[in-house]
Formats: C-alpha cells, sequence, structure tokens
C-alpha cells in the first residue's frame, strides 16, 4: 500500500448515484457522459499510475456553456469535480475519487484565433501544448512553454499546473505566456480575466489562477503569447567527469552573461538509458553531461557557441560536440525528450521534481545518491541545470512489495533537502497529490492557511480536485 | 495631523496591524512615497516601509536579489551594476510624471507591477518577482514563492502580490530574478509614420526574430518611430541590417547606438517624452496593439490629448485636461473593443469622483471583493486604493 491515502467516499454521492448521473444526462449530449465502468476506467488515474481509482462518473462537454451547466448542477448537488486535460500529471493532479465526477476537457480543442500583429493565439483549453505551436508555425511563431509531455498534455493542464519545459530558462513558464483566460467557477459563473493587452486592471487573478491546480475552477479558453521562431538553433553536448566541474561550468556561462534557450543536465546512468533508447550520439564515458542549446542567425549561433566553449575549458570538459545537422540536433532533443518514456522500460520510477538553488548542485547530487543508497535504490538525474529544477528518477520495481513505499519515502527525502537548502517541492509538475503531505516541510500553518483562504474564498465547499496541494489535515472542512 | 509609523522589524509591523484591525483604524502603506498613484487613502496613519531595509541575499552567479521592502531602488540597482547585472522589466521612476521626491523602494516597485518599454519583451515586474514576504491584514506575515526560479509549489500568491498596491499586505521583503546586462543596444529610427502606420512598422519588427526590446511611437512635427534591441554587439549590428531592410516599406531608416540609444528610452519610460502640462491629467491605457491608433486618434480629437506609444501601441499614455472627469466617460467609451485605463495623474479632488483603475465586470469584482477579504478582513489596509 502506498502512502498516500485518499480520505473515504462520500457515502450520501455514491446512493445518488443514478440520480446524479440523470441530472448530467440532461445537460448533455450522450456522447459527453460516460458512466459504464470500463470506459470510466480510463480516466481512474494520470501520469502517477501508482494511484487509481474510478471516479463516479465522467463528462467531457463540448462548451463553456455546458462545463457552467455542469458545474452549477453538481455544486448545487455537493458533489466533487476533478478537471482533467490529457491526464499527463506526474503529481495525481487529476486523480479521481469514488465520489468524484471528472470534467475532461478534451472535446474543447479548436483554435479559435490566430493573430501575428498582436502575437497572440486564442484556443480552447483541450487543444494539446504542441497543437498550439502546430498551429503558427506555418506562420512563423510558436509557443513556448514545452514539458516533456507536450505530444499529449493539454493547454488546461499546463495553466493548472503552470508547466515549464527545457526552454524555459528563456522564454518563461505557462505563468508568463498567458495573456488571459475563459474561466467557470464552481457555481457556473463564467467570467473573462485578462485579455489581449499585456496586462489587466486590478487584482492579479491571472496570475493567481495559473498554477492553482484545478481548484479555483475550470479554465475553458486561454489566449496565449506567440513568439517568433528564431532563424536557428543549435544544441551542443559537454560531457564532465564530475557533478562539480559540470555545476561550476553552468555557473560561469551565466554569470558572463549568456542566457542559453536551455541547458539540461544528465548523470551517468540517464546518459546510458536514453543513449540506448535515442542513439543521440551521447558520450556514455562520463559522469554528467550538458545539453546546451543557442538561438539566432548562423553567425550569432557560431558566436556564442564560440564564447561557450571558450568560457567551458577551463572546466576541463572531457567531450564537446556541436551538432552538425538538423538530424543530429533532433536526435539530442529526443534522447532528452524521450527520457522519462526510456527509464520507463527498464524499471519503475517515481520522478521528483525539486528546484534548488544553482549553487548547491553538487551537493545536492550527493545527498540525492547518498538517500537512495540509503534505501537500497537506484536513481537517475536528468534536469533543468539553467534554472536548478532536478528531476531525479528513483527507480523501483512496483512487482517487489515495499519498493513502491520505499521510493516514496526516498523522493520525500530528497525533497525535503530541496527545501533544506532554500529550494521548493516541485519547480513545474504540481503538487497534486504526491507531495500534498510534504507542504508542511516548505510552508507553516499560516502561510497553508493563507493559502486554503483563498481556495475557500473561490469554492467555499471545497468541491473542485480537493484532495490535492494541502495536507488533508488541519483543512477548513 | 497624519502619522507616519516606522516599524524597523515584521513583529513591529504585525502589531501595528493587529492594533489597527481591532480598532478598525486604517493605515495608509508607504514605501518611499514617490508613487502617489489610485484613490486617495482616508487614513490618520501612515505605515513607511523607509526603516525595513537592507539588500538579505545577493548571488550573482544564480542571479537572483533579495531585499528588504523598504529598500531603495537605486542602491540596489546599484549593487546590480557592479556585477553587470539588472532588474529586466525596465523598473519606472514616477518622480518626473508625478512631481514627487523621495526615493523609489523595490516594495514600492512591486506593489504597483510597473514595467517599462522591455515589458514586451522580459514582463513585468510580476513575471521577476520569485517570492515574497507580507503581513496581511490579519497581522500575520505570510511567505509565497522563494528564492528559486522554478517554483509551482502552493498557489502563487507572488503573482498576486505585485500590483495589489498594499491592499492584501504589507510588504516586507521582495525576491527577484535578475538578468545580466546587454553588453550594448541599438535603436532604429523611423520618421513621419502616422500612428497606425507605425503600429503597423513596429509589429513587423515584433513579428521578427530579432528580439525587439522596445517598440514606442513618439508622436510629433516628426513623428519618431523607436525599435530597440539589445545583446552582443555582433548580435547588435546584424539585427540591425536585417532590421532596417525588412522595415524598407516603412521608409528611411536610422541607427542609434550604444549611449545614445539608452537616452532615446529613459525619457519614454518615465513619461517625460509624453510632454504632458504640468496641471494636465495623465492616463495610462493598455490595449491590444492594433486597437492603439483607433484609441488615440479618439483621444487626439474629442480630448485634445497629447500621445505616447509604448509596447508595439499596446500601452498609451494620454493627457487630457484636468477638468470634470478627467476624460474618464470618453477614454472608457473609447476602450469597448477590449484593454483598461488608469488615471494616473490628476489631482486628489479628481482621483477621489473618477474610478482610478477601470472598473471591472461584477463578477470579476466579486471575485477579487473575496480574496481581498480572506487577505484584510478589516479592510484596514490602504482601504480604497484600487477602487
Amino acid at each position: 500500500m502506498s502512502a498516500i491515502l485518499m480520505p473515504k467516499p462520500d457515502e450520501r454521492v455514491l446512493a445518488r448515484r443514478d440520480a446524479i448521473i440523470a441530472g448530467l444526462a440532461a445537460l448533455l449530449p450522450a456522447a459527453s457522459l460516460i458512466t459504464e465502468e470500463d470506459e470510466r476506467r480510463a480516466y481512474e488515474t494520470d501520469a502517477l499510475t501508482a494511484y487509481r481509482q474510478i471516479p463516479l462518473a465522467v463528462v467531457l462537454p463540448e462548451t463553456t456553456e455546458q462545463v457552467s451547466a455542469v458545474l452549477k448542477f453538481l455544486s448545487a448537488e455537493g458533489v466533487k469535480v476533478v478537471a482533467r486535460g490529457a491526464g499527463t500529471s506526474l503529481a495525481g493532479g487529476a486523480l479521481p475519487t469514488a465520489d468524484a465526477v471528472v470534467l475532461g476537457v478534451s472535446k474543447m480543442n479548436r483554435i479559435l484565433e490566430i493573430d501575428t500583429d498582436n502575437r497572440i493565439i486564442r484556443v480552447e483549453a483541450g487543444v494539446t501544448n504542441l497543437g498550439v505551436s502546430g498551429a503558427v508555425n506555418h506562420l512563423g511563431f510558436f509557443y513556448a512553454p514545452d514539458p516533456s509531455s507536450q505530444l499529449a498534455c493539454t493547454i488546461a493542464g499546463n495553466i493548472a499546473m503552470n508547466s515549464g519545459g527545457a526552454h524555459c530558462l528563456k522564454y518563461g513558464v505557462t505563468t508568463n505566456n498567458v495573456l488571459g483566460v475563459k474561466m467557470v467557477m464552481i457555481d457556473g459563473t463564467v467570467v473573462e480575466i485578462g485579455g489581449a493587452a499585456l496586462d489587466s486592471a486590478g487584482l492579479d487573478l491571472l496570475g493567481l489562477v495559473v498554477g492553482s491546480e484545478g481548484q479555483l475552477g475550470v479554465v475553458t479558453e486561454a489566449t496565449l503569447r506567440i513568439l517568433p521562431l528564431a532563424e536557428g538553433a543549435r544544441p551542443m553536448l559537454m560531457g564532465f567527469q564530475s557533478a562539480e566541474a559540470c555545476g561550476a561550468c553552468v555557473a560561469a556561462i551565466i554569470g558572463s552573461g549568456i542566457i542559453p534557450v536551455a541547458i539540461e543536465y544528465m548523470d551517468r546512468p540517464a546518459i546510458k538509458v536514453c543513449e540506448a533508447f535515442a542513439h543521440a550520439g551521447y558520450p556514455l564515458d562520463v559522469e554528467a553531461l550538458l545539453i546546451i542549446e543557442v538561438e539566432g542567425s548562423e553567425a550569432e549561433i557560431e558566436d556564442l557557441i564560440g564564447r561557450i566553449t571558450t568560457i567551458a575549458a577551463a572546466f576541463n570538459p572531457s567531450t564537446m560536440k556541436v551538432s552538425q545537422s538538423e538530424a543530429e540536433s533532433a536526435a539530442i532533443w529526443k534522447g532528452r525528450k524521450s527520457a522519462f518514456g526510456a527509464m520507463g522500460r527498464i524499471a519503475d520510477y517515481m520522478c521528483m521534481d525539486g528546484t534548488i538553488p544553482t549553487g548547491c548542485l553538487p551537493q545536492v547530487l550527493t545527498g540525492i545518491s547518498d538517500i537512495c543508497a540509503g534505501y537500497g535504490l537506484q536513481v537517475a538525474n536528468i534536469f533543468h541545470a539553467g534554472d536548478g529544477n532536478l528531476h531525479p528518477l528513483v527507480l523501483f520495481n512496483a512487482n517487489q512489495p515495499g519498493e513502491l513505499e520505499k521510493a516514496e519515502a526516498a523522493g520525500a527525502d530528497i525533497l525535503k533537502l530541496c527545501v533544506e537548502v532554500g529550494g521548493c517541492l516541485t519547480g513545474e509538475h504540481g503538487v497534486g497529490v504526491e507531495k500534498r503531505e510534504l507542504m508542511i516541510h516548505q510552508f507553516n500553518t499560516i502561510d497553508l492557511d493563507q493559502q486554503m483562504r483563498v481556495k475557500t474564498a473561490l469554492d467555499p465547499k471545497w468541491l473542485l480536485n480537493p484532495h490535492k496541494v494541502f495536507p488533508l489535515e488541519g483543512r477548513p472542512v | 495631523m497624519t502619522s507616519i509609523l516606522l516599524p524597523e522589524a515584521e513583529a513591529e509591523i504585525e502589531a501595528i496591524v493587529h492594533e489597527a484591525a481591532g480598532s478598525k483604524s486604517p493605515l495608509a502603506i508607504h514605501g518611499g512615497g514617490t508613487r502617489d498613484i489610485g484613490r486617495p487613502v482616508q487614513a490618520a496613519r501612515v505605515l513607511s516601509t523607509q526603516a525595513l531595509t537592507g539588500i538579505t541575499l545577493y548571488e550573482p552567479s544564480e542571479m537572483v536579489l533579495a531585499a528588504r521592502a523598504g529598500t531603495k531602488l537605486s542602491e540596489i540597482e546599484a549593487a546590480l551594476k557592479a556585477n553587470r547585472q539588472r532588474l529586466a522589466f525596465e523598473p519606472i521612476d514616477w518622480r518626473p510624471l508625478l512631481g514627487t521626491r523621495g526615493e523609489p523602494t523595490i516594495g514600492g516597485v512591486t506593489a504597483s507591477n510597473a514595467a517599462g518599454p522591455r515589458r514586451i519583451q522580459a514582463g513585468a515586474a510580476r513575471d521577476h518577482l520569485i517570492g515574497i514576504r507580507a503581513t496581511t491584514g490579519r497581522g500575520e506575515t505570510i511567505k509565497s514563492g522563494g528564492r528559486v526560479m522554478k517554483n509551482v509549489t502552493g498557489y502563487d500568491l507572488v503573482k498576486l502580490f505585485a500590483g495589489s498596491w498594499g491592499t492584501l499586505g504589507i510588504l516586507t521583503e521582495v525576491t527577484y530574478k535578475l538578468l545580466p546586462e546587454a553588453e550594448t543596444e541599438t535603436t532604429l529610427v523611423l520618421e513621419g509614420l502616422s500612428a497606425a502606420h507605425a503600429v503597423e512598422a513596429m509589429s513587423a519588427a515584433l513579428g521578427t526574430p530579432f528580439e525587439i526590446t522596445g517598440a514606442a511611437h513618439l508622436p510629433g512635427s516628426p513623428s519618431q518611430t523607436l525599435l530597440r534591441f539589445e545583446g552582443f554587439s555582433a548580435s547588435c549590428a546584424y539585427r540591425r541590417d536585417r532590421l532596417a531592410a525588412h522595415l524598407k516599406p516603412f521608409g528611411p531608416v536610422t541607427a542609434v547606438e550604444g549611449d545614445a540609444s539608452q537616452a532615446l528610452w529613459r525619457p519614454i519610460a518615465d513619461v517625460t517624452a509624453l510632454g504632458a502640462a504640468a496641471d494636465d491629467a495623465v492616463w495610462r491605457i493598455s490595449v491590444k496593439p492594433s486597437d492603439g491608433p483607433a484609441v488615440g486618434a479618439r483621444l487626439e480629437a474629442e480630448l485634445g490629448s497629447r500621445l505616447l506609444y509604448d509596447w508595439g501601441g499596446g500601452q498609451i499614455w494620454a493627457s487630457t485636461r484636468d477638468q470634470g472627469d478627467a476624460g474618464a466617460a470618453i477614454i472608457r467609451a473609447a476602450l469597448s473593443g477590449g484593454g483598461h485605463a488608469t488615471l494616473v495623474r490628476a489631482a486628489h479632488a479628481t482621483r477621489a469622483a473618477v474610478p482610478v483603475f477601470e472598473p471591472e465586470p461584477a463578477a470579476i469584482a466579486a471575485i477579487a471583493e473575496k480574496i481581498r477579504a480572506e487577505f484584510d478582513p478589516a479592510g484596514v489596509l490602504n482601504p480604497g486604493r484600487m477602487g
């Protein structure tokens, strides 16, 4: 049994299931309501597959009006609602309970408006992250946040979790690239927050909504910033014999005034698995590997790579290789972006997501390795080195009784270490159900109470994705 | 007679706020007192953060700085300059426009979430702010965010506090991420364009990959349309040539380099380039850039406004006569297609009578009110300042 528990379902809601489903059926087209157990099972978990629970029902509305009608009905009935994008959350953000209705936005997947003069795109929230860029690439634009799951994950989920990605070192995360949302409150009220202008009047409600993990409302549309595509981009690989040298090299590059679009780090176990999967040309004889990508014209790229190479020389890299072709660049990124999937082929894993001050990198890597060794587990490290966002993958065998619990305990120790050195529990995946109970290590009661008051202000009965983000104990309801 | 409280520590602020909430006696919250913006606050006492000072963390290699709220912006900028770093959002110095004195503080920069021309590329204060500590109207000090660049742990109260004008809590400490200073900068200047043509030219430039960090239009005779980019000198030279070629359809282009380029942008950031008469009211209008020229034309025709376009046309500074509603009805009618207008400068009497910030739709105003009530249930922190 996993250490993370969900509360007992509300028997009164379970007892009224038929009436609740009949009420939903009156509000939705038949194809938008899923009630059969084998079909509901598809929504029992997300990318944190260790936890599963079949929901009461699943609704897949096609319009904001339908979302509004559903929420109005369910809030009046006192039924919990778990909003869901593509179900790629690594934190259990879309994990349902038996007494909750899952509200999926997958049918709301239209591009509504493309406006290159104003550099914006308006989309329904079920559009995939890559679908946004795909809609504007031919016009010379792209949408900057690029989580590894971008082929599948939706803008709805990106907004809920304030998703990042490998390229946010230069372009920022979701919250820096969203201008407005249409959102449905739990009582069915539809609000427009922000819009096509760069800022809006009043309190920054948009900033609050982004990253609120589906607990304040259900976003159905978004206005996003699109940016002109760079003239060109090129990754380079740099291998080191120690994490210390590698970390110092990253600090020196950034300290010189160069902000590459991405600086990604992999340790030896991660390199081995990714190389076997993607044949990216990663060196296998190094302790630490950096993928550094720069952008610009051919001359600018040459210039930046020259500057980076000169800086790096002081840290004795044992490999230094600049991509020579589009194909080679694609392979380098394929290796990195498929890292989690590749790792999943050889073992089960818990993917952690803490962020640390970059200066603590060598110390924290040693700490992570000691923690995992203490539990008799292997670990592979993959992370965004430029901003200190770590993704240690704690490997375990789910078929071995007790190993999941050990992996969870090791993961928790790693995140506590991140907080101890001045960092945080989660850099881009969100708290979800996974890190809920760890929140007390980063925040005190006063901090958490104030956050929960915000939740209560907008969702007084705590019906929206309620069992997430905050520790179960000490809640107002 | 207004009394000024100068607490030196969070515990003192907590005690003051406890007492104020208990006796329902409102506090006006001040930093350096250089941003006299918003509805005038009726309060017998001012709580100033000016004694809450000092940089508490500066790690140049991690590009992060934390300071107590009352720390002077000038002190922070000097520390950053020594390491060739900067706050990339180009904080506005309001003193020339508002005729205020004193020293802007980092807390005031944060509470007003203002940003200069680089907003279009780098974002506003809210995009660089990564951590806060603040004493709420409950007399409790909370933290949100931290000192690392990527952090989605819990609700983003950091963003909520940026631009909250002291109405949710008293910021006691703020943490910002930093960026390196650019090696050099270049501004391309087009002359004689109409506002409509200028916004087209700016949109054309902002649609290129050349990373424009300033796009402003100064009407006048002749008008000037300015496009700035920054970076290593070889890269600036390359982009100058490519962009000049790209902008050829809009007329001849002159390039202004380095310090001369910098000198062009300070008056735009600080709004002195607007050239408003000393007794005029000044509005800040935020719109979809392509709507800018039509809004501007209406203000010129109906209110005789002087205008300054920034953010590629998306931010318009406009002067109006400081009489009656200072043009509020006409300006807000011109924004029926979207956007918002703030009455940044006007006599107290005008600002007491006219909604300074754009009135919000009822549903949004209700949400904001519920949230504010959770932070300041007694309504004692800058009551009414945001409308």
